[in-house]
């Protein structure tokens, strides 16, 4: 039905009346620098989603790219690069009109991240781009260094007054990550938002870009039956796992440093965390979902020294078999100090002490080189409290789980138990299981592509605030500390296995770590 | 690359055996590898003629993953006595380790004018219960397309198809008062709206929708459908009023009254090699003044300041091509899109 003459125009001003029914809203014009332009990251995951939001036509406008590196080099070789990356990485072949266009507005500056002179370029860049198109552009600053240059560039950027823009939106993105202490979190914090107010900074997490993980809320919250069973009442214990089959590949420099624990665990699984036991909130907006997300974290209890040897455990894979070959142990692998007393494996038993969900464990693992590459969460309810059935002959009888899988094959599969069938009253667990690939014709968009998306739009809901990190690090941090500080309690486990013994340790009476 | 993995066929048959032969294909499948499971998306039946029933099948083949989970297609020959059916299951391949692969199925059944009487319930038993239904009948009959409704949540048509484009808005408008109309015409205008939503996005240049005085809609000679869409999508909402156009030689003319100003419509046929739209203008009564033309990888853009200052860009975006816009057809039936009706509505206030 036509809307009559003049009863539009009133909302022009406050909402773009010609977005309704769009399923990809309008991206400002925007500029985009790369910092660390020519590491692994761009190369194999910002530049492939910028051509792939290129292709489908996704990016703003105008947009231009600047990326920023060491290295000295011509605009025209780091396009070479560019086109090298992105028609090794995209995940479709790139279109080569597509691709050109893209690149034509592709610049390179190079420098070291403390050298004034880059920024002086930038601003000089920038300014070029915004007389060509006549108008403000966005600018979208993206930090993909190695994170000790994070507040150096943040404060080259103030200095050279580019952290604000009069008549555009300035943002700047920054990966993961954010710190390696709670004290390094809060400095970096202090440092960036010296600068930018937190409405313009957008902390990675990749994981917050995956589809899946996005459905929980929609799992949790859009499902009546769920909801009534999700507190202590009904539910037993939580486990949440990141298992990996591989090992550290060529990352040793950087693993060594980071370890599973602060590499996994005080960012996606305490993201997964927060997604499981977040109360719903009033509205899918990023502060009121974050805010959600910071009371969980704030209600997880922070472990004294005491408490650690009892609810964590760190491992590290000895040498052993992995997909049908003989594969080496940690110390063995290239790069990797032979003393090393990083952890491959961690294991953690957390409390969130709320209304919600008091008394109830969260188990969290995650580690290198396991039997298997899975990442799920796997919610166990308590158990009847009465079986009338013939235990002797049942097979198995366990409680109901539900377990959300993230990867491979997301979906959600619910144990039920059923009668087998025969004369007998006997019964055995069932699986009823959902797959995504199944019930969806879409390809999920790698996560890099929506995130980008969302931080030249400004929708900061899938990124993490500063209280949210910090928060994260308030409860890993002792548990670094303590393990930095004592050579005892590293457990070991062999390459390919379901991982160390040890962790049998932290599960309470009748739990038990899942299968992988 | 997709593989048959199994195949039934029988004459003579009825929907109870095909139906039956579904069932057991799909179990003997899993029973040889169970990694492989159906989708369960979307029910798709088509109605064809069964000479064109090749055409068809290359067209779906086009569409990628985003193919339904399972075809139904009637393929009718009105001569037939006899009803024979072919069901084919089909995989994307090797599924990476680890992982589940997809199992779509397609069952042809050829059909006469003798069992048109019967047709629901023919094809009722071969729909998967409980998913939506995409109806889509590419050859027109449209009486048969009101039989089948009674299957479907979603109706599929392509506007531009209609020889008389009058014919075209006045069948979709009848339409979409019994089922959701997924309508390939305007899913063809999807990154022309896009871009133009996005020009005028920034708040600094909201206002300027207040002051659009004149579009400019160049279009495929055979899509003046996808042209009055698209300037029905402007006038249903920016809340013009629109009018009847006047056909003058290869142009509609006419006027939209706005609140501030009429806007002068203008729709004439470009030499264009694909259906669509080629390029639009926009105004303001500022002087401003935004072009977008097709090209090869995106669109041109040109704007033009009221001081006369001109600037050109381009804007990226690949080509979906035809079997991409079927595809996205197909996955649109999945999702409900709220400017539809009202951008037909205000098409066909302007018809002339």
């Amino acid at each position: 039905m036509a809307v009559a003459a003049g009863q539009a125009t009133p909302q022009i001003e406050a909402e773009n009346p010609l977005t309704a029914g769009l399923e990809r809203l309008p991206v400002a014009p925007t500029t985009l620098v790369i910092f660390g332009a020519t590491g692994d990251l761009a190369r194999r995951k910002l530049l492939p989603a910028l051509y792939n939001l290129a292709h489908d036509g996704a990016l703003p406008e105008r947009f231009h790219l600047v990326g920023v590196a060491r290295k000295e080099k011509a605009h025209e070789d780091y396009r070479k690069e560019c086109e090298e990356a992105i028609r090794r990485f995209s995940r479709r072949k790139p279109d080569d009109e597509v691709l050109r266009i893209l690149l034509e507005n592709v610049k390179y500056v190079p420098g070291t991240f403390d050298d004034e002179s880059v920024y002086s370029e930038l601003h000089k860049l920038l300014g070029e781009f915004e007389e060509k198109a006549g108008e403000p552009l966005n600018r979208a600053f993206y930090l993909a260094t190695d994170p000790s240059f994070f507040g150096v560039i943040v404060e080259a950027l103030g200095r050279s007054d580019l952290a604000h823009h009069e008549h555009a939106q300035v943002r700047v993105i920054i990966e993961k990550p954010f710190g390696t202490s709670l004290e390094e979190a809060r400095e970096l914090n202090r440092r960036v938002l010296a600068i930018f107010e937190e409405s313009q900074v957008f902390r990675i997490d990749h994981y917050l870009g995956k589809e899946t993980v996005q459905n929980m809320m929609a799992f949790r919250f859009a499902n009546g039956m769920f909801e009534p069973l999700w507190n202590r009442n009904f539910i037993d214990y939580v486990q949440i796992t990141a298992g990996e089959d591989i090992g550290i590949g060529t990352r040793a420099e950087y693993y060594d440093k980071s370890g599973a624990l602060r590499d996994l665990i005080q960012n996606h699984m305490l993201q997964l965390l927060c997604h499981v036991a977040m109360e719903p909130p009033v509205s899918f907006t990023a502060e009121e979902v974050r805010n959600e997300k910071v009371k969980v974290l704030q209600a997880v209890h922070q472990p004294t020294p005491a408490e650690i040897p009892h609810m964590a455990v760190r491992a590290q894979y000895t040498a052993g078999h992995a997909g049908g070959e003989d594969v080496p142990g940690y110390l063995e692998e290239d790069g990797v100090p032979p003393d090393s007393r990083t952890e491959t494996y961690a294991a953690l038993r957390l409390e969130v002490d709320n209304w919600r969900w008091a008394g109830v464990p969260f188990y969290l693992r995650t580690g290198k080189r396991l039997a298997r590459k899975l990442t799920e969460i796997a919610v166990t309810l308590k158990p009847v409290p009465h079986l009338a059935f013939d235990q002797a002959g049942s097979l198995g009888v366990r409680p109901n789980q539900l377990v959300l899988t993230i990867q491979p094959n997301e979906g959600v599969s619910l144990s039920l138990v059923a009668k087998i069938p025969g004369t007998r009253m006997a019964i055995r667990p069932v699986n009823m299981e959902f797959l995504y690939g199944t019930s969806f014709l879409s390809q999920s968009p790698e996560a890099y592509e929506r995130l980008i998306t969302d931080a030249m739009r400004g929708d900061a809901t899938l990124f993490t605030r500063n209280d949210e990190v910090e928060a994260q690090w308030r409860i890993c941090d002792p548990i670094v500390k303590f393990w930095a500080s004592t050579k005892d309690g590293m457990a070991h486990y062999e390459a390919g296995s379901q991982g160390p013994e040890e962790a049998e340790r932290l599960l309470r009476e009748g739990h038990g770590w899942r299968a992988l | 690359m997709a593989r048959t993995d199994a195949v039934w066929s029988e004459q003579g048959t009825t929907p109870d055996a095909i139906e039956g032969a579904l069932r057991d294909l799909l179990v003997q499948r899993h029973a040889e590898d169970d990694k492989y499971v159906p989708a369960r998306v979307l029910n798709m039946i088509a109605f064809v003629d069964r000479e064109w029933t090749g055409e068809i099948a290359n067209r779906l083949r086009g569409v990628g993953r985003y193919s339904p989970s399972r075809l139904l297609v009637l393929a009718y020959e009105p001569r037939r006595e006899r009803l024979d059916a072919r069901v084919s299951i089909v995989s994307e391949g090797e599924p990476a380790r680890g992982e589940f692969g997809l199992l779509r199925e397609t069952v042809v059944v050829e059909l006469g004018e003798r069992h048109l009487d019967d047709l629901v319930t023919i094809a009722d038993p071969l729909v998967v219960t409980d998913l939506p239904t995409l109806l889509w009948s590419p050859h027109g009959h449209w009486d048969i397309v009101e039989v089948l409704l009674a299957l479907s949540q979603a109706v599929l048509i392509d506007s531009i198809e209609e020889p008389v484009w009058r014919d075209a808005l006045d069948r979709a408008c009848g339409l979409v008062s019994e089922a959701y109309v997924v309508d390939l015409a305007w899913l063809r205008s999807i990154p022309w709206r896009e871009r133009v939503a996005a020009a005028f996005d920034p708040p600094q240049r909201r206002p300027e929708l207040r002051a659009i005085e004149r579009v400019i809609l160049r279009h495929h000679a055979a899509s003046t459908v996808s042209a009055m869409l698209f300037a029905g999508w402007l006038s249903s909402r920016l809340g013009w009023q629109p009018s009847p156009l006047v056909l003058q030689g290869k142009q509609l003319l006419g006027k939209a009254h706005a609140s501030r100003q009429d806007v002068a419509l203008r729709l004439e046929a470009a030499p264009l090699d694909v259906p669509g739209l080629e390029g639009l203008t926009i105004g303001t009564a500022s002087g401003r003044e935004l072009s977008l033309d097709r090209g090869p990888g995106g669109l041109h853009a040109r704007s033009r300041e009221p001081r006369g200052v001109e600037r050109t860009w381009r804007i990226p975006g690949a080509s979906r091509g035809e079997g991409g816009i079927l595809g996205e057809g197909i996955r649109q039936a999945l999702l409900r899109d709220p400017a539809y009706v009202p951008a037909l509505k205000a098409a066909e206030a302007m018809l002339p």
